[in-house]
């Protein structure tokens, strides 16, 4: 057995997932109400609600079918049911799920209503969770783990010592094969040409430049002051952080000083290039960069926190670290590793990296992150535009 | 020895303060990381945990460096010691 395998669920198309979760998955706001009603009926499943999925169109359709395509389709997910208020939408979204070989079954309400979309969808969920409780947990390798990263809430101690613990974390992964993901497009201004300099190659830099300027015009067109207290948040700044510049740097030292990224993804594309480090194109908002990540198939999340995030996922389990000596004794129910020692000059980060990677492989093994044991489920779709 | 507060490169103008009760007058002992240097400083005004502390005297209008990076632009006259936050640096994107 190598220093870094785990046991995990290996799946039908061969993906690793550290959880066994039946999600019940609404394609629309709709129904929310039905499959909060099956996760009711059945225990051992989790329904996911959420408030889109109407009315969208064109790349913002695309990318509500990816994130739930993506979900369903997540290593962590042993079997699938989707809910929908009509059938077409809905088959769209069961069929991208199966092509994973998963178990996948899709109820609309329309000419039905709630109460017959209930019942059949709840004796179908049971089937599967049953089914599901019987998967055994078996012997994987770090080459086939999927971990992203993004920091929340962040302060000074975030560049100081937790982001640069995950950043040596992410040093000693990517030689092991792993495959990685950073993203928060908008949370690189400032330190966006450090950024792209830690691309692999001229090609990867330029596909970065491209995406980081079209979120800047995004921002341009929209703003109406400087973003202080929207970016950096009033969070960022009670804890000290003063500029997006400066919050920028800080945030970039969770992909290390080594590891170059490979490729850049839409937000929510599962990775195409093998193993390695990506940048995604996302939002710096936690909930919306997690439930991306999570839906492009990375199964374990690591996240530096300063003043105290308490963000979760339904899916990916979300591994939270702080530096801020106050963060971790004020708020210590949310903290999976303290390394507040380094800023004590106790612990070096060479030694923060190794513990971070003990705990995230405990947690691939098996065990609960704080936030999965204080309920935090936050699924955020990230949504470009109005409907229509 | 206690490090009061820390600085990420030899040449930033500011450090960050990592204890919880920096006081007017207090005599600091600074940690440069990239050199692994140790300094010292007097604090001028109450600094809180994790807010930046001036190095050095910073001019209205000079470029705030941390990281060894720009991260903004003075808008007052910063003394050496002196608390540094949104009342005296802004950004110079957006």
């Amino acid at each position: 057995m190598g220093r870094y395998d785990f046991h995990g669920f290996r799946r039908e198309n061969g993906r690793v997932g550290i959880r066994n979760h039946v999600i019940v998955l609404p394609l629309d706001d709709l129904s929310n109400a039905a499959c909060e009603a099956v996760g009711n009926n059945i225990k051992g499943t989790l329904a996911l609600p959420h408030p889109y999925g109407r009315l969208q169109f064109g790349e913002d359709l695309k990318l509500h079918f990816r994130t739930l395509i993506g979900t369903g389709s997540n290593p962590n997910v042993a079997a699938c049911i989707v809910i929908g208020i009509e059938p077409g939408w809905t088959n769209h979204v069961v069929e991208g799920i199966a092509k994973t070989g998963k178990l996948v079954a899709g109820f609309s309400i329309e000419g039905n209503g709630d109460i017959s979309t209930i019942a059949a969808a709840s004796r179908k969920a049971r089937e599967f969770v049953q089914w599901a409780s019987e998967k055994q947990r078996e012997l994987c390798t770090i080459q086939e783990l999927f971990v992203s990263t993004k920091c929340g809430e962040s302060d000074t101690t975030s560049g100081l010592a937790s982001c640069p613990t995950v950043g040596n974390l992410i040093d000693k992964l990517d030689p092991l094969g792993a495959t990685t993901c950073f993203g928060e497009t908008s949370e690189l201004t400032g330190a966006e040409m450090v950024c792209a300099s830690r691309a692999a190659s001229k090609e990867v830099a330029e596909e970065f430049m491209r995406v980081f300027n079209a979120y800047q015009e995004i921002i341009e067109r929209h703003k109406t002051s400087d973003l202080s207290e929207s970016q950096p948040t009033k969070g960022n700044i009670v804890g000290g952080l003063t500029t997006i510049e400066e919050k920028a740097f800080g945030n970039l030292q969770k992909i290390g000083r080594k590891t170059k990224f490979i490729d850049v993804l839409k937000p929510g594309e599962v990775p195409g290039k093998g193993a390695g480090l990506y940048f995604m194109d996302t939002s710096s908002a936690a909930a919306e960069c997690v439930t991306l990540q999570a839906a492009a198939g990375f199964v374990v999340h690591l996240f530096p926190t300063g003043q105290g995030n308490v963000i979760g996922n339904p899916i990916e389990p979300v591994i939270k670290l702080t530096a801020n000596p106050k963060t971790a004794r004020t708020m210590e129910e949310h903290i999976d590793l303290d390394v507040s020692g380094i800023l004590r000059r106790e612990l070096t980060l060479d030694q923060a990296g190794d513990q971070l990677m003990d705990i995230m492989i405990r947690t691939c093994n098996g065990r609960l992150t704080c936030a999965e044991a204080l309920g935090h489920r936050e699924f955020v779709l990230t949504k470009l535009y109005q409907s229509a | 020895m206690a490090t009061q507060f820390i600085v990420h490169d030899k040449a930033d103008t500011v450090g960050v303060i990592v204890v919880e009760d920096v006081r007017p007058g207090q005599e600091l002992t600074g940690w440069i990381m990239q050199t692994d240097e140790t300094i010292s400083l007097k604090a001028l005004e109450t600094v809180p945990l994790g807010h930046k502390i001036a190095l050095r005297n910073i001019k209205s209008g000079d470029t705030v460096l941390k990281y060894g990076h720009d991260v903004g632009r003075a808008i007052a006259d910063i003394g050496q010691g002196r608390h540094v936050h949104i009342h005296n640096l802004k950004t110079k994107r957006w």
